[in-house]
């Protein structure tokens, strides 16, 4: 992960080295300066390398706060790419609603024991080596088509919101892209329909999953931290049938409350 | 073994070394003036992606193993608008036009739903173990 950080500054420094050296100080040195590039290098470092530091961090607070800052610098690479609706789904969807959902999970399950768990240092030399191997292949892959190393044209998009919306409900109303090999115009109508309904089922059976259950017993995080010092004290509290409880029942083992 | 005849299929012939010789014509432009094209956007891509694919590998914490799921769908995100947009592109070039965004809309609705359904298990897993350490979740272990 290093190298990589280290391999971006150099080849940084070894492009605006000679780049001073011939341009020889014009009068307005700013004046060439690409600011779409800027703004791109700007968000692209800062997903890039708060997505490393997800990696890198052991704190899960830590890695929750890293992860909002990385998908807040994608939105604004969605911007910067002119998919401006999507940034803004981005944020509002990913940063506001997904992300505060995880935080929330964190809150709920950060005792002192679970805040940081640390992967063994074999483990981190075995996903340094494999992730590393898969960035090698990934970049190989995309660096080998030439048709993606053509710079960019800067053909302004239009805008998106309308049309977006307008394909959700089956109607296009955009221009299709010169050259594309569909030249198609598909709605997006039933796959609209089928995610809704996915997101509704989905959201039902979270909150049945996620629900206060009413507990006859106590609870079974209770009875760990009672008998915390001695391991085989948990497992001869959970073997205890709870007490005027039916025990095997399929019920009691479906929903989880079988300790 | 197979996985190296497939690198090998992929890599171009004659360079031992692709990857930094694949790279060479991109990082002698100057960043600050040159325009931004799609390869810049798929090595972003690529980050997010394998960031996420070793976080999900390597994270005890359950919740960690889902911060990798998002980046991971993140970086597919990001190369969706990247092929999406005729901004990026070369002029004239065959773009995914739309419907880039439209997948990358659907792939933010649904990483929004495994997020809570994935959530609410973690939930019931930590309330049934007191803990959120996945190495703990052996019970269907003989």
């Amino acid at each position: 992960m290093t190298g990589m950080l280290d391999m971006d500054i150099s080849s940084m420094t070894h492009v605006i080295v000679p780049a001073l050296a011939t341009t020889a100080l014009p009068a307005l040195p700013m004046a060439g300066i690409n600011w779409h590039s800027v703004l791109f290098l700007l968000f692209a470092g800062l997903a890039c390398g708060f997505a490393v530091g997800v990696v890198a961090a052991d704190n899960v607070v830590r890695m929750a706060l890293y992860l909002v800052f990385s998908l807040g610098a994608t939105a604004g690479l969605f911007f910067l790419a002119g998919a401006e609706f999507l940034g803004a789904m981005q944020l509002m969807i990913y940063v506001g609603g997904t992300l505060v959902l995880l935080v929330f999970g964190v809150m709920l399950t950060a005792q002192a024991p679970f805040v940081s768990i640390k992967p063994s240092s074999s483990d981190r030399t075995l996903a340094a080596v494999a992730g590393a191997s898969l960035l090698a292949l990934l970049l190989t892959a995309a660096f080998s088509v030439d048709a993606w190393m053509a710079p960019g044209a800067g053909v302004v998009p239009a805008p998106t919101a309308t049309p977006l919306g307008m394909a959700l409900v089956g109607v296009r109303v955009d221009t299709p892209p010169s050259g594309s090999p569909s030249g198609g115009h598909a709605g997006y109508m039933l796959p609209f329909e089928i995610v809704s309904v996915h997101l509704l089922v989905v959201l039902v059976g979270a909150a049945y999953l996620a629900r206060a259950k009413r507990r006859r017993t106590p609870r079974a995080i209770d009875a760990v931290a009672s008998a915390m010092p001695v391991e085989p004290a948990v497992v001869a509290t959970a073997a205890v049938p709870a007490p005027g409880r039916p025990t095997g029942g399929a019920k009691s083992a479906l929903v989880g409350g079988g300790r | 073994m197979m996985n190296f005849s497939v690198a090998a299929s992929i890599l171009p012939s004659g360079l031992p070394l692709p990857v930094s010789f694949g790279m060479i014509p991109l990082f002698a432009a100057n960043p600050f003036t040159e325009p931004v094209g799609v390869i810049h956007y798929l090595i972003v891509g690529a980050v997010l992606f394998t960031a996420g694919i070793a976080c999900m590998t390597l994270k005890r914490n359950a919740l960690g193993i889902l911060m990798g799921i998002e980046l991971v769908l993140n970086g597919a995100n990001i190369n969706f608008v990247a092929f999406s947009s005729s901004y990026l592109r070369a002029e004239g070039a065959p773009t995914l036009g739309l419907d880039g965004q439209v997948v990358a809309l659907f792939v933010i609705l649904l990483a929004a739903a495994e997020a809570a359904v994935a959530l609410a298990i973690t939930l019931n897993f930590y309330n049934n173990h007191a803990t959120v350490d996945v190495d703990r979740a052996d019970d269907l272990k003989g």
